[in-house]
């Protein structure tokens, strides 16, 4: 058990981070392409954000720079503030057609 | 001279006139329109007359002539050609403009009473201001460009005065035919002035006669060329062959505007142009006989036309086209002065003839058919008097003005040897006929007894009246001005006649053969239309050819017709109506938006609305940039190895 611990890096190394970013990106990816539920897609979105976040952070502890945090901040604001915006457009969209399946929302053009 | 003459203000003043009365004219009342429109030429004139004083006082002054006011701005500046704004007055522009400015009062004065009642008022008066500021900068022109402007001008006031009853079908044909004749006498105008930049590189009168004085090499070639295309331009503008076809048609204006700009003063701008740039003809001999035979063959051709006319007004206009050949007759003879004077006379008696025709026209309610008047000395006193005055100067009737100016030209005409001898013979018919066609105006107009009883005339206003009168005065006593130096005084500018040293004696006779043939000419209209009045019928039905030939005027507009206005129309329906402007212009325009159209229909599928496909291809888009630059470093190796082989290391 000691000599597996021993194995292990002494701490999590860069590409650890940059992998679970990667993986959380596409989650939400996948999530926006195949989810049907205009929630769920929602969802997806701010997984994909936080996938991007987590990246941000990751590159400002190596790098010692502080830029990526503050960027952070302010991809946090964003998405809070959209989820606001999106979300009152959602319940709009299902006063109006009663359905959140996106397949069903197809009236965006001219 | 000392100081500033301001010449510029000369124009000006006509142009206050134009915007006055064209910006605010439909809302002034009618006396201030008339003001307005009287005082512009008014005060132009005073101001020509008081150059003309103060140089006539002070012949120191004189002697300093050309006097140049040049736009301290440059108008056109590139590489050699500098082009400025400048008039210049000389002993030519100064007559010239003195004509202009008197005669054209005379006739804004006999327009206010012409024009009375007519809707346009306003309208009217602001063309004619316009016609005398574009008139005033062509005579004061320092070089062509500017003489060009005004050329334009007038044909531009021409055009809307000819066209002025609108409504009329056929005047604004005319103005339309008029202005298009005389787009063909411009090309021949700007060619020549081209020429002039190519050759002279300057289009100033006085650079240019400086630069042929000083080489004598200049002469026949390139000179001649321009002179014929000067002749060209002068020939449309004042309606010589083959271009004089508008000037009939523009008696479809109103006939003050006839008097004053299809008689006195436009249409004697080619003569004016060809005498401003006569230094050009003066080297060119060829040039200058093709302007004297030009000028012969009109006046003899119009004055058979003006034979059997029966329009009143048209008789007057295939007489001021006769006219006119006179005076280009006499440049072609180097007899510039002599054609000035003809100019000038002729702008007195003519004017004076076709505003007795007015009010003739004016008192018998509209009727211009000679056939249809008779009898008319009685109830127009007035207009009988002076315009027995204005038939006498035409005819050449001495002491009247026509007599001494006529005279001239054909003097200096025999003058010339052999060939001067066929056109003073040519002049001499032509005067012959001249006075013989002006006495049958008149005895139909004023003797016998009238044709149409039911027609009741009645004198003229005074303000017509006035004009007449004066105009009848110059027109006796406009050719006196010979005897008071006026061929001396034009000298400085146009030179002295060559071999006019021929003595006294053969003056004397050659004015007496004038006299002798111009009461011949009265002879026979009065056995033709006053003693006889079936003979000139009888004689018609004796040469049914002839006569047909006259009355419909050579057929020369049916045979432009035909040779050039149908093949034209031709022209422009099929290859510029159909192949140009329906098919290549046309064409593009649609298979532009055919194309549009095609790629719309194709593209528009992309934007199904459904959210789901518009990020599945954004995310296409991101997966296409992000791998751009790895696909860029998969083809790396092979690049870089590219660069290798050709810089070589």
């Amino acid at each position: 058990m000691n000599s597996l611990l021993a194995q292990l890096p002494q701490e999590v190394p860069l590409s650890w981070y940059l992998l679970l970013s990667a993986i959380l990106f596409s989650l939400g990816v996948v999530g926006f392409h195949i989810k049907r539920n205009l929630i769920t897609v929602f969802m997806s979105i701010e997984l994909m954000l936080n996938g991007v976040n987590l990246s941000f952070v990751t590159f400002a502890q190596q790098w010692h720079a502080v830029k990526g945090q503050i960027f952070v901040f302010f991809v946090m604001m964003v998405a809070a503030a959209e989820a606001a915006v999106g979300l009152a457009i959602i319940i709009a969209v299902f006063r109006a057609r009663a359905t959140l399946a996106v397949d069903r929302i197809d009236l965006m053009k001219l | 001279m000392n100081g500033y003459l301001h010449l510029w203000l000369i124009p000006l003043m006509p142009f206050a006139g134009f915007l006055i009365n064209g910006i605010l004219g439909r809302r002034l009342p009618k006396w201030l329109v008339t003001a307005v429109a009287l005082l512009a030429p008014l005060a132009a004139f005073c101001m020509v007359l008081q150059i003309s004083l103060g140089l006539n006082a002070n012949p120191i002054a004189i002697a300093h002539l050309p006097f140049v006011e040049t736009c301290p701005l440059p108008w056109i500046n590139i590489a050699a050609l500098h082009v400025d704004f400048s008039f210049v007055l000389d002993q030519l522009s100064l007559v010239m403009l003195l004509v202009v400015t008197g005669v054209g009062f005379l006739i804004h004065v006999y327009s206010v009473g012409y024009m009375k009642n007519d809707e346009g008022y306003a309208r009217y008066f602001s063309y004619l201001n316009l016609f005398l500021f574009f008139m005033t900068v062509l005579v004061l022109a320092g070089n062509a460009l500017v003489m060009f402007v005004g050329w334009e001008g007038v044909g531009l006031a021409s055009y809307l005065l000819i066209g002025f009853w609108f409504q009329k079908k056929s005047a604004a044909d005319a103005g339309k035919k008029a202005f298009i004749v005389n787009r063909i006498g411009d090309v021949g105008f700007l060619i020549a002035m081209f020429l002039l930049v190519a050759n002279f590189g300057t289009l100033t009168f006085t650079e240019i006669a400086t630069k042929l004085g000083q080489d004598p090499g200049w002469s026949g070639g390139v000179v001649t060329v321009i002179g014929l295309c000067l002749l060209l331009g002068a020939a449309g503008k004042s309606a010589q062959l083959p271009l004089y076809i508008w000037l009939p048609d523009a008696m479809e204006g109103p006939t003050p505007v006839s008097a004053l700009i299809h008689a006195a003063t436009m249409v004697t701008a080619g003569v004016y142009m060809v005498a401003r740039t006569h230094v050009l003809f003066d080297h060119s001999p060829f040039a200058l006989s093709v302007v004297a035979i030009v000028g012969a063959a009109t006046a003899i051709f119009a004055a058979t036309i003006a034979l059997v006319q029966n329009d009143i007004k048209r008789v007057l206009a295939y007489s001021t086209i006769s006219q006119l050949g006179y005076m280009f007759l006499g440049c072609g003879v180097a007899a510039y002065s002599a054609a000035i004077f003809h100019l000038v006379t002729h702008a007195f008696f003519k004017a004076l003839l076709f505003l007795a025709a007015g009010s003739v026209i004016h008192a018998i309610g509209g009727e211009q058919d000679l056939r249809k008047m008779g009898g008319l000395r009685k109830k127009l006193p007035v207009t009988f008097a002076v315009t027995t005055v204005g038939v006498l100067a035409i005819a050449g009737i001495p002491p009247f003005a026509g007599f001494f100016s006529k005279d001239a030209i054909l003097y200096a005409a025999f003058s010339q040897g052999t060939n001067g001898k066929i056109l003073y013979s040519v002049g001499l018919i032509t005067a012959l006929l001249t006075a013989f066609y002006m006495c049958r105006l008149w005895y139909l107009t004023f003797m016998g007894e009238s044709r149409s009883p039911e027609i009741h005339p009645h004198e003229s206003p005074w303000s017509m009246r006035g004009p007449l009168v004066i105009l009848a005065l110059l027109s006796i006593c406009g050719g006196w001005i010979k005897y008071f130096g006026f061929p001396e005084f034009l000298a400085p500018v146009l030179g002295t006649q060559e071999g006019v040293s021929a003595g006294q004696h053969l003056e004397l006779i050659l004015s007496i053969v004038a006299v002798a043939v111009a009461l011949l000419g009265w002879l026979l209209a009065y056995l033709f239309y006053q003693k006889n009045p079936a003979l000139p019928a009888r004689l018609a039905a004796a040469m049914p050819g002839g006569y047909k030939l006259l009355v419909n005027k050579y057929f020369v507009d049916e045979f432009y017709g035909v040779m050039v206005v149908k093949p034209l129309r031709g022209i422009s329906k099929f290859f510029l109506g159909w192949v140009v402007d329906f098919g290549i212009l046309g064409g593009t325009a649609w298979l532009l938006g055919a194309f549009v159209t095609f790629a719309g229909a194709i593209l528009q599928r992309w934007q199904s609305g459904n959210l789901r496909s518009y990020a599945a291809w954004l995310a296409a888009g991101a997966a296409a940039v992000l791998l751009f630059p790895l696909f860029q470093s998969l083809m790396f190796p092979f690049i870089h190895h590219m660069y290798i082989i050709r810089w070589g290391h």
